[in-house]
């Protein structure tokens, strides 16, 4: 699987880390939450059977963190974004 | 009971399929069907419809590695995967089947210090259960499986490892086989190319399920689909714990006998055995991320081998034959779910991750007799969904042989 890293292009997925699903929004009131909020922020994850918004940090390039959407069932990406404006 | 390789003439019916039934089982897997067996041996129900969107035990049933063992750190996973091994003992018999079932004893390696008061620890718990378990020095591990490299000019040697003997392999078609046939003489429906495709809901209840091939009314409903768990659960707004991943597998070409057991190094990565046909099976690791294609990265492979060589350098010359990857229902602590759902009738089995083969008739056990009384086994109490709010996990991440 080639992984666009928007900083240097097309790299084979053996030189990333996956993050996991992306948009994964700490408590708001953390104070105020219940044990069914932490145990949804903490243990339940989208698992879709199609376009999947993730993490991904480039470990053995530039060691940066970005997003991008993955099909998992083609492994088919669509545009990565930087994070910081840039695409 | 058959000889070997002599296969019954007949193994199920198509039948139509009816209106309503009183359990509709929702994926034809080795839990599926080991759990329709059960509801109709051990509780009477058999107007039952096992429901398979492809084929017959065409998912990960026949995709893993059949490794069975016992050999769990928690009391709670002891006691489950223990009644399995137990029942798997007596299974060949009970299903009139012959399950090649073979008793070669699994070895787990050590590599480091801190493998090796991992491993003693295990062996310690596993006593404490009364389960078989035996610690090795490097020179042991030799003597029972002589091919492993033992020598310490290595990356990763090997200094000991734990040892369960009554554990070993089956063949993974002729046990969901053996549990269709069976569960299909006693009257269970098993329907294949019939995709559940929504549930029917009165209230917090559900009563039904809509398939590709129309409705289908049932009192109990029971999840059992592995990697596509949270896809069925979605479709009532239920939330599993659950994340789908790629595990990969391989095997070489036939050989002449040369591995004697089960060999797994959690440390270096490889888990192997020697299929009685003769190919050597091996396990690979889980891709870091979501699929749900049945491919993994080839680097998984590359990896894979490259421990096994270390550890047996006289594989060097065999050839891969074949690789795949089944889709495997991860949970946080590496323990299924088994219980009850907030839906009333409503029943879920998945969450077995790396590890469901072995399993198989005791998920099939405890999971009818959840369906048939409404509540949990003694045995899957402890493996609730609720665990996850209440905070009481069973964190078997050291005993489940893939890294998760």
């Amino acid at each position: 699987m080639l992984i666009p890293c928007p900083w240097c292009g097309d790299r084979d997925d053996i030189e990333f880390s996956y993050g996991g699903a992306s948009e994964v929004a700490y408590p708001k009131d953390p104070e105020a939450a219940d044990d069914a909020t932490w145990a949804r922020f903490l243990f339940f994850r989208p698992n879709p059977k199609g376009r999947m918004p993730e993490r991904w940090l480039h470990t053995a390039g530039c060691r940066r963190w970005f997003s991008l959407v993955r099909d998992t069932v083609t492994h088919e990406i669509t545009p990565s974004t930087r994070g910081d404006g840039g695409t | 009971m058959n000889e070997p390789h002599s296969h019954p003439d007949h193994l199920w019916r198509n039948p139509e399929t009816k209106r309503s039934y009183d359990v509709v089982i929702v994926g034809a897997g080795g839990h599926g069907l080991a759990t329709a067996y059960y509801l109709a041996t051990n509780h009477g129900i058999t107007n039952v419809a096992v429901l398979e969107r492809a084929w017959l035990a065409g998912g990960n049933m026949a995709r893993n590695t059949t490794v069975i063992r016992s050999n769990y750190l928690w009391d709670e996973s002891a006691a489950i995967y223990e009644h399995s091994l137990k029942l798997w003992e007596g299974l060949s018999q009970e299903l009139d089947y012959d399950l090649l079932f073979s008793q070669r004893g699994v070895l787990g390696l050590a590599h480091s210090l801190g493998n090796m008061r991992e491993g003693r620890r295990q062996v310690n718990a596993n006593r404490l259960n009364g389960i078989d378990a035996e610690w090795l020095s490097a020179e042991e591990v030799k003597a029972f499986c002589p091919i492993v490299n033992i020598s310490p000019d290595v990356r990763y040697p090997v200094i000991g490892g734990t040892l369960q003997r009554r554990g070993g392999i089956a063949k993974h078609d002729y046990v969901a086989w053996a549990f269709a046939r069976k569960a299909d003489a006693m009257g269970v429906d098993l329907i294949q190319n019939c995709e559940v495709t929504g549930f029917d809901l009165v209230g917090d209840r559900v009563v039904g399920v809509q398939t590709n091939q129309g409705r289908i009314a049932a009192n109990k409903v029971a999840l059992c689909a592995a990697g596509h768990s949270t896809i069925l659960a979605s479709m009532v707004g239920l939330d599993l714990p659950i994340q789908s991943y790629p595990l990969q597998a391989l095997v070489s070409e036939l050989l002449e006998p040369v591995l004697n057991c089960v060999v797994m190094s959690n440390a270096v990565h490889v888990y192997v055995s020697q299929a009685h046909k003769g190919e050597l099976v091996m396990g690979a690791g889980m891709d870091a991320y979501n699929s749900y294609a049945q491919r993994g990265s080839p680097h998984v492979i590359e990896y894979q081998l490259a421990a096994a060589l270390e550890l047996f350098p006289i594989f060097a010359r065999a050839h891969v034959l074949r690789t795949w990857a089944g889709i495997v229902d991860a949970s946080p602590d590496a323990s299924p779910i088994l219980g009850l759902t907030p839906i009333e009738n409503l029943f879920v089995n998945c969450g077995w991750g790396t590890g469901g083969f072995k399993a198989t008739p005791a998920a099939g056990w405890v999971y009818a007799h959840t369906i048939a009384h409404g509540r949990p086994h003694e045995l899957n109490a402890p493996f609730s969904l609720e665990r996850f709010s209440t905070g009481a996990l069973i964190d078997e991440h050291g005993a489940a042989a893939v890294a998760h």
